[in-house]
């Protein structure tokens, strides 16, 4: 045999023994970890999960883009692989554990093409293909997995961004905002435009800005809860601060960040009794009917 | 300039003068309104003025300008000037701008800035200024 092999032989020979192994694959596969901790139900669907990703890996070694994440083949099992990395990463495995995993795939297809007939030259070509193949896979794993991260953070910080910032009622014509956790351009934003149609809503004259729950006071925040507290003043409400903790008063007259003419309370409670020490103020300016 | 210039009409309510923008209003009718306003407080001696801006809702730099020199002037005429009833979106604007008029008084409702100057309002038989601390039965 001294013919040259033609171009995409390798390319052809994995994708072949892909397919005609693909049940005995497929069985071994589905007592890896990877597949065995996944789909727990029966053995069937483990075995049906790893022959879709054989098929899948053996059209993109058919169409010659064996380093292209982007390749056809991957988009069919792109779902799958985030259920099966989700799954993995729930039980507490890290991203690089789970590549790991995924690497530990190769074995069995490699051991069947060191088996396969035909010379040295293109064993080794078709090994050296599969560890290209297999390389890809992973990367294509760890990028679904990151992409599967990344959506789980935006949906969680849009779920902070409307529920942190309830505006509650706490007396006649008092409201309060317990503001909890770091306020960004973003959150003090919906907070300065929810406190303001409270305002309305309630016909407040007063309303109290309960920072107990910021972790951290710096000029970005400061201007943040300046800008509210004007805006209220604008609308008509006195706006209080309460609940800036010692670590944090200290740190803002090290900043040398002045809250101006903002009047400011230790606790929400302190803040509370002004509210109600001035509206009893303004009950006496009006001389009572009877 | 003569009073009453401006569209924008000031009612006096005995001691108060009450002035309730609507819809917009154009920079030279603001400047006129300045003129009115100055004018009607020093004719009869009035000790506030409430300027109600519930029905706008845009509030301009210039317009800012001049609402903040309206009350200047009534103060040196002896009158306190009280914003009312500005939209939350103008709030937002204004500040967002920088202007937080900081020499303006402000208030909730016509209600409110009333009482300030001593005079009631009522819309409803009970006393709206009572509520919230008395509320124990008698």
């Amino acid at each position: 045999m001294t013919d040259v092999p033609p171009v995409g032989t390798a390319t052809s020979v994995v994708a072949r023994l892909l397919r005609e192994k693909k049940e005995h694959i497929a069985q071994l596969w589905a007592d890896q970890p990877l597949f065995q901790a996944v789909f727990t139900v029966t053995r069937d669907e483990a075995v049906e999960a790893g022959r879709a990703v054989l098929e899948a890996l053996a059209q993109v070694a058919e169409s010659g883009r064996v380093d292209d994440i982007a390749a056809p083949g991957f988009a069919m099992i792109r779902q799958q692989l985030a259920a099966m990395s989700t799954s993995r990463t729930r039980s507490g495995l890290s991203i690089g554990q789970i590549d790991r995993e995924v690497g530990a795939l190769g074995a069995a297809p490699a051991e069947f093409l060191e088996d396969a007939s035909g010379d040295t030259d293109e064993r080794v070509r078709a090994r050296l293909l599969w560890s290209e193949l297999l390389a890809t896979l992973r990367v294509v794993v760890i990028e679904t997995a990151l992409q599967e991260n990344r959506e789980i953070v935006e949906r969680q910080r849009q779920q902070l961004l409307e529920m942190a910032t309830p505006v509650v009622k706490l007396w006649d014509r008092l409201v309060a905002v317990p503001l909890i956790g770091m306020l960004d351009s973003a959150r003090s934003q919906v907070v300065m435009e929810n406190l303001l149609e409270a305002i309305v809503e309630h016909n407040a004259t007063m309303a109290i800005l309960d920072i107990t729950g910021v972790p951290t006071v710096d000029s970005l925040v400061a201007q943040h809860l300046m800008k509210t507290v004007a805006a209220a003043r604008l609308m008509g409400a006195d706006c209080v601060i309460s609940g800036i903790r010692p670590a944090i008063a200290q740190t803002m007259v090290q900043l040398g960040l002045d809250l101006g003419p903002v009047t400011t309370r230790a606790t929400l409670a302190d803040a509370l009794e002004l509210a109600l020490e001035r509206q009893s103020e303004q009950a006496k300016g009006i001389a009572p009917r009877h | 300039m003569q009073p009453g210039a401006s569209s924008v009409p000031v009612l006096d309510l005995g001691g108060i003068l009450l002035i309730s923008i609507q819809g917009e209003l154009p920079d030279d009718a603001a400047v006129d309104l300045r003129t009115d306003v100055t004018l009607a407080v020093s004719e009869t001696g009035a000790r506030g003025v409430i300027i109600d801006i519930s029905g706008l809702d845009m509030v301009d730099s210039f317009l800012a300008r001049v609402l903040a020199e309206v009350a200047a002037s009534a103060r040196l005429l002896a009158a306190q000037a009280v914003l009312v009833g500005m939209r939350p979106s103008v709030a937002i604007t204004l500040v967002e701008l920088g202007l937080a008029l900081p020499g303006l008084e402000t208030s909730r409702t016509v209600i409110e800035a009333a009482s300030r100057f001593g005079v009631e309002i009522r819309d409803r038989g009970d006393q709206p200024a009572a509520r919230g601390t008395d509320r124990t039965p008698t």
